[in-house]
């Protein structure tokens, strides 16, 4: 049961530490856009959105000369009045979809999204055939051994 | 379950085989990966731009290198490309770009052999890719430079240097992302130039 218990409270681990890691994006003032809701806006799709130049970042997160760019251009663009979508869709024609970093539910992802799903169904085939056979049953002690038996449990 | 109990269901040899085999099968897959990687024909870190096979970007005027001369926009790339009727090259550089210094002796070559290649000067200061060209050689047709980086953008730009081919109706052809290698000229940008030409 304790084991049991570590092993969840380390499953659970990553989970905790995220916004931990979300409280060291970048934020530099004079970055920001004065309405703080045009700001929010801005900082949820610049997370949505890879920095090129470090490739496991989001924009909002890199410290890279390129994610400071573009993340500007996302706050003229925020401000300017446009949809999460038209913004997204602006980066995309310039970066392709490797700048999101949620995969567009395309044919060419549909096996990468639903991987979890087979993983899930493999694993329950696994559990299902392994169980389904049974050991079969031992064979019936011989006499000798019925005798061994009770002279020990007389004992 | 006892250690000395036998597996249940699937085969003690099965449970042995199966991630043996998935270890092996893994090692393959790294190792064909790796090797790759190592002949530069994988670059797992390579962004395939989306502008390939578009028409280039529309941009005004770009200041000139040098303040006697003009510098260029995407209509004056267009002209040219009709008044020509050949492919040009587009490369993307600055002088404090030390892969771009790699690149260098290619362009010079390409240039010398009377390919068409316009440079833009990446974030860069005038006098530094000034000095840089009067040191090593010029091989730049027409020069601009793009102060703030927001034209390299529109072409999708991560990176110093990135050369983009154009055809002679302004479609982009090409597009390499670090510096030119003398086999990436000869395999590739050179065959690319001939079939545009």
């Amino acid at each position: 049961m304790i084991r049991r218990l570590i092993l969840l409270a380390l499953l659970a681990l990553p989970l905790a530490s995220a916004p931990l890691v979300a409280a060291l994006a970048i934020s530099d003032p004079a970055e920001m856009l004065p309405d703080p809701k045009q700001e929010a806006r801005a900082e949820a799709i610049g997370r949505q959105l890879r920095c090129l130049v470090c490739q496991n970042e989001s924009i909002e997160d890199s410290g890279a000369d390129l994610a400071r760019d573009l993340r500007h251009i996302v706050r003229q663009h925020v401000a300017a009045g446009e949809s999460n979508k038209e913004i997204i869709a602006w980066m995309v024609a310039r970066y392709g979809d490797f700048v999101r970093l949620r995969p567009p539910f395309e044919p060419l992802t549909w096996l990468l999204w639903a991987s979890p799903a087979l993983a899930l169904v493999g694993g329950g085939v696994i559990v299902a055939f392994a169980s389904r056979q049974k050991r079969p049953a031992p064979a019936p002690l011989s006499v000798a051994e019925q005798r061994k038996l009770k002279d020990l449990l007389k004992s | 379950m006892s250690d000395a109990a036998p597996a249940r269901g699937l085969s003690r040899r099965a449970l042995l085989g199966i991630p043996l085999v998935a270890a092996a099968a893994a090692g393959a897959g790294f190792y064909a990966l790796l090797r790759r990687m190592e002949a530069g024909h994988y670059d797992p870190h390579a962004v395939d731009n989306p502008l390939v096979g578009q028409a280039i970007p529309d941009f005004a005027p770009l200041p000139a290198q040098d303040p006697a001369t003009t510098g260029f926009g995407s209509a004056d790339l267009r002209a040219a490309l009709h008044a020509t009727g050949r492919p040009i090259l587009v490369n993307f550089f600055a002088s404090w770009c030390v892969p771009c210094r790699i690149e260098h002796p290619q362009l010079m070559a390409m240039a010398g052999a009377g390919v068409a290649i316009w440079g833009i000067a990446y974030k860069d200061q005038a006098a530094d890719a000034a000095k840089l060209l009067g040191e090593d050689g010029d091989p730049y047709a027409r020069l601009a430079r793009d102060e703030n980086g927001r034209v390299s953008i529109d072409w999708g730009l991560y990176g110093v240097p990135e050369t983009f081919l154009i055809d002679r109706a302004g479609i982009i052809r090409g597009h390499w992302a670090g510096p030119l290698a003398p086999e990436t000229v000869r395999d590739e940008v050179s065959p690319l130039l001939r079939a545009h030409a």
